[in-house]
Formats: structure tokens, C-alpha cells, sequence
């Protein structure tokens, strides 16, 4: 099978047209590809994925971000870093508004993806998860078959026939890496897979409806050094056609699967930057002292 | 975890500073083999070469355990990173130690020949640098490091006059062009131990700042 999306409809609103991976892979390869320079000194700034500009946000009285300032380029890997309770999965939660669930919890401030306003009341929380997806640090595949876990959010969020139904699980299977581990069995329980593979069913699901970011809470942190291996991996790959933006405990990933690396602390981000130079030679004491272990 | 890097660390400090006191010694008897005649010196220096690379080989596989093991970053990769670095950098210093002390017995034979008088301020100098960056990486100082790596240009001049001077000595007495010869080439050790020195003082600017200073014209000391 080719590497091609299959085309599909939106149920009611064209102007919801998730692009074919072809018309992903085109653009990639002519709209957003950097020119090439050919001494290699400059290139250009990517285009920005996730803005966030001011974002307080408070659950009932305690303030959990403060004052968050941050820009997220497309297709690049953001790597959020910090102590326990220093905000980076609120933040995330916030992005895909995951928060509209919890009570007294409100956000102020600037987060938009593209020109959409994410925290803007008129702004479809469907259609915000379908471009945002997200994968936990649980697997949490639905306790349905492994095709209807992948088959979940085109089924809800496009009109498709059934052949390019077909066709977009398997796509979305392979992209995942593991279409070849679960081609046999696509109509198994989904639970009956390791924790590795979960995860990546996980991942495939959350592609399946064409998202434009994926955000990924400690994705690897239930799993064994191979499948970590292979998330990342995996990470490296979605991210000629995703923006991924990761929160992870491992100082290690961070410094392996990220282009950026931000480090919150007690709510607010201390330094954001390029993950070598974070890595290498941090500006600010409490990002050193963080990375070399000495505190959280 | 943290406590283990730790640990490790001051571990390799410490060979690091125990082979840095040897190669002072070697430099320092190398020097005093070639301008005072002391061939014993010269003697022990050649012998303790070969320690020196042991000791070079073990520090260097220490740092490469804790790289494996501890994966450090920001200032911790720093310091294993400066580490390995200043490890060469004595390393080649003692083996220059030791083509000055094989100098110094070629010299044996001739013993007429006049050691040019700036030797002996090329060789403090460049001792000098030595000791200093080595406290300057002990005391992380950076301006002590730039003022190291200036001092390099008055051993470059130096070096340039003692050639010059040999130059006008094998022109006027021919009989001087063999001792001349490894004279000269002691000259231009001492001022490569100068270079090392002044690498180690560029590997201290890393450390503490993170910038590579290497290639770049040398900002004068802030204080």
C-alpha cells in the first residue's frame, strides 16, 4: 500500500477538508520546505504551529500558569521539562481544552493554533481535538477491537466509505509502526496488545483523523527501553508532518527526540530555547540545576 | 544518582590535577637539563614519560565511564568535556617535555655552544602558563584564562628572536649549526608547550561559559 491518506469527505462543512497525507507530503515538500542555501549558513524561520502569548490560568483559586510566553514551530518537536506540578500538563491540557471538564479551572491570556483561538467560547472542542491530538502517558486504547480503535474518530469526524476506511486504518497503522505487528489481528481486543504496542495503536488513533499537533504526555514513561526506543523513533518520524510538543520526565529523551526544549517552573517558563543549547550551556541557574539533577 | 556523578567527577579532578603536578615537574626539569647542563634530569624526565601515558589512558576511560553512565549535560558534560581535553593537552606537553630533555643530551656534546639567554624567559613564561590555567580550570577563573592566552604572543615573539638569534650564530660560526639545530628545536617545543597551555585556558573559558573561544581574536581580561 502507498503512503497515501485515502481521500474523504467532511460530513457537513467542506471548509473542515482534512488535506489527503499526498496533499500533506506536497506541501511539505514545496510550501513549507526550507529553501536550500547552498553554503548552509541561513535558513528561514518555520512558521509558527501553537502561540502562546500571556496565558494565566487558575484552578478555583490557585494559579497554576503564570504569564506563559511561547511559540511552538511547525513540525518540530517541543520538548516541556520541569518538576512535578510546574504546570507543563496543564498547559497541554489547556491546548486541546481538556480543562472544559474540570470544574472552577479558567485560563486568560493568548493560545491560538494557526489563526484559531483555542480558548475562544465559539471555538468547536470537537474540531480542536481533531487538529490537537493527544496521547497519554497510560496507553488507553478503547476496550473495542484494534481496527475500531483507529476507526473511532474518522467514523465520528468524516463521512468515508468503507474501502477508504480500510485504507486510512492501515495508513494510519503503518505511519504508527505497527501495522506489521497487528495486521493479522486487526479485529482482536486492542487490551490484548503489549504496552508498546498500545501505545502506538494509541498514537495511530490519534493521526487517523489528520490532526495538525500532537501533544504527548510522557508517552513512554509505562514502557520498557525498546518500545521507548521505538515511540521515539516513531516521534522522529511524525515529525516531518506533525508539530508534536511532548512533556517528558526524561531529561535524556528530551535531549534526544526534541528540536526545542522549554523548562517550567512553580508555573512558569524559565527559559525556552533550542534543546542543544538548554542542554549544553542553559542561560538561566534553575534550568542548570535542573537538568544536571540537582533539584525536582 | 547525582551524588555518584559527584562523586566520579572529583575522582577524575584529581587525577587530572596529580598528572598536571607531574607534568610541571617534567617541564620544569627539562628546562633545567637544557639550560644548566643537568643531563640526570633529562634522564628521569624520558623515564617518566611512560606513567604519563598511563595515567593519560585511565583518565581518559574514566571519562568515557561516566559519559556511558551518567549521560551529564549542561555544566556536568562541560566539565568531562574540558576534562578529556586538558587530559591531551598534558599529555602532549609532557611529550614535549621530553624532546626538550632529548634536546638538552644532544647538546652534551657540545658544550661551548651558548644556550640563547631568552630560552630561559621562553621556558618560565611558558611554565608559568601552564600552572595558571591549570588554576584557572581548578578556580573556574575566566579572567585569569584570557590573561594566559595573551601571554602566548610574548612566547611567540620570543620564539621568534632565539631563531633569529641562532640564525646569525650558524651564519657567523658554521662549527654552531649542529648544536644550533637542536637548539632551535628545543625553542620550538617550549613555545608548543605555550600553545597547550593556552588551549587548556581556551577549554576553561568553555567550562564556565560554554562559548568555544578557539579561532577567535582573544577579548582582553575584564578586570
Amino acid at each position: 500500500m502507498s503512503d497515501t491518506l485515502p481521500n474523504r469527505e467532511q460530513p457537513d462543512s467542506p471548509a473542515q477538508e482534512v488535506p489527503t497525507a499526498k496533499e500533506q507530503d506536497v506541501a511539505l515538500s514545496t510550501k513549507h520546505s526550507p529553501p536550500a542555501f547552498e553554503d548552509g549558513t541561513e535558513t528561514p524561520e518555520p512558521a509558527i504551529s501553537l502561540r502562546y502569548e500571556r496565558l494565566n490560568t487558575w484552578y478555583g483559586a490557585f494559579q497554576a500558569l503564570h504569564d506563559v510566553h511561547m511559540n511552538v514551530p511547525q513540525r518540530q518537536v517541543m520538548a516541556l521539562i520541569g518538576p512535578s506540578g510546574c504546570g507543563k500538563s496543564t498547559l497541554l491540557r489547556w491546548t486541546n481544552r481538556m480543562n472544559d471538564t474540570v470544574p472552577d479551572a479558567r485560563a486568560d491570556g493568548v493560545l491560538q493554533l494557526d489563526d484559531l483561538d483555542i480558548l475562544a467560547r465559539s471555538t468547536d472542542v470537537v474540531d480542536l481535538r481533531r487538529r490537537v491530538g493527544m496521547v497519554f502517558q497510560k496507553p488507553n486504547p478503547f476496550p473495542k477491537s484494534i481496527y475500531d480503535n483507529v476507526a473511532f474518530g474518522p467514523k465520528l469526524h468524516l463521512k468515508i466509505a468503507r474501502h477508504e476506511l480500510d485504507e486510512l486504518v492501515e495508513w494510519s497503522l503503518r505511519k504508527a509502526a505497527v501495522w506489521d505487528e497487528v495486521k493479522d489481528r486487526l479485529h482482536q481486543p486492542a487490551l490484548s496488545l503489549s504496552g508498546g504496542q498500545q501505545q502506538r495503536l494509541c498514537i495511530a488513533r490519534a493521526i487517523a483523523t489528520g490532526p495538525e499537533v500532537l501533544l504527548m504526555d510522557e508517552p513512554c514513561s509505562a514502557l520498557d527501553p525498546a518500545s521507548t526506543a521505538r515511540i521515539e523513533d516513531l516521534i522522529f518520524e511524525l515529525k516531518q508532518q506533525y508539530t508534536i510538543v511532548i512533556v517528558t520526565h526524561n531529561m535524556q529523551q528530551a535531549s534526544r527526540v526534541s528540536d526545542r526544549t522549554a523548562f517550567f517552573y512553580q508555573g512558569r517558563v524559565v527559559e525556552v530555547g533550542e534543546t542543544t543549547d538548554i542542554f549544553t550551556r542553559p542561560q538561566k541557574k534553575e534550568t542548570e540545576d535542573y537538568v544536571t539533577g540537582k533539584f525536582g | 544518582m547525582t551524588k555518584h556523578l559527584q562523586r566520579d567527577l572529583e575522582s577524575v579532578y584529581n587525577d587530572l590535577l596529580s598528572l598536571s603536578a607531574k607534568v610541571e615537574e617534567m617541564i620544569d626539569r627539562a628546562a633545567s637539563a637544557l639550560l644548566e647542563r643537568r643531563h640526570d634530569l633529562a634522564a628521569k624526565v624520558i623515564a617518566a614519560d611512560e606513567a604519563v601515558d598511563r595515567r593519560e589512558v585511565r583518565i581518559e576511560e574514566e571519562c568515557l565511564k561516566i559519559l556511558a553512565l551518567h549521560q551529564p549535560v549542561a555544566i556536568d558534560l562541560r566539565r568531562i568535556a574540558s576534562v578529556m581535553k586538558i587530559n591531551n593537552d598534558l599529555e602532549r606537553i609532557a611529550d614535549l617535555a621530553v624532546n626538550i630533555a632529548e634536546r638538552s643530551l644532544s647538546l652534551d656534546e657540545f658544550l661551548h655552544f651558548p644556550v640563547p639567554q631568552k630560552m630561559s624567559r621562553m621556558v618560565s613564561l611558558s611554565t608559568q602558563m601552564v600552572r595558571d590555567s591549570l588554576d584557572a580550570f581548578v578556580n573556574l577563573d575566566t579572567s585569569a584564562a584570557k590573561r594566559i592566552m595573551s601571554m602566548d604572543d610574548s612566547i611567540n615573539e620570543l620564539n621568534v628572536e632565539v631563531i633569529q638569534e641562532l640564525q646569525s650564530l650558524m651564519q657567523s660560526q658554521p662549527e654552531m649549526v649542529v648544536p644550533a639545530l637542536h637548539c632551535f628545536s628545543a625553542s620550538r617545543h617550549i613555545e608548543r608547550i605555550g600553545d597547550h597551555a593556552t588551549n587548556i585556558a581556551e577549554d576553561v573559558i568553555y567550562l564556565v561559559a560554554g562559548d568555544i573561544v578557539r579561532h577567535k581574536p582573544i577579548q582582553p581580561p575584564s578586570s
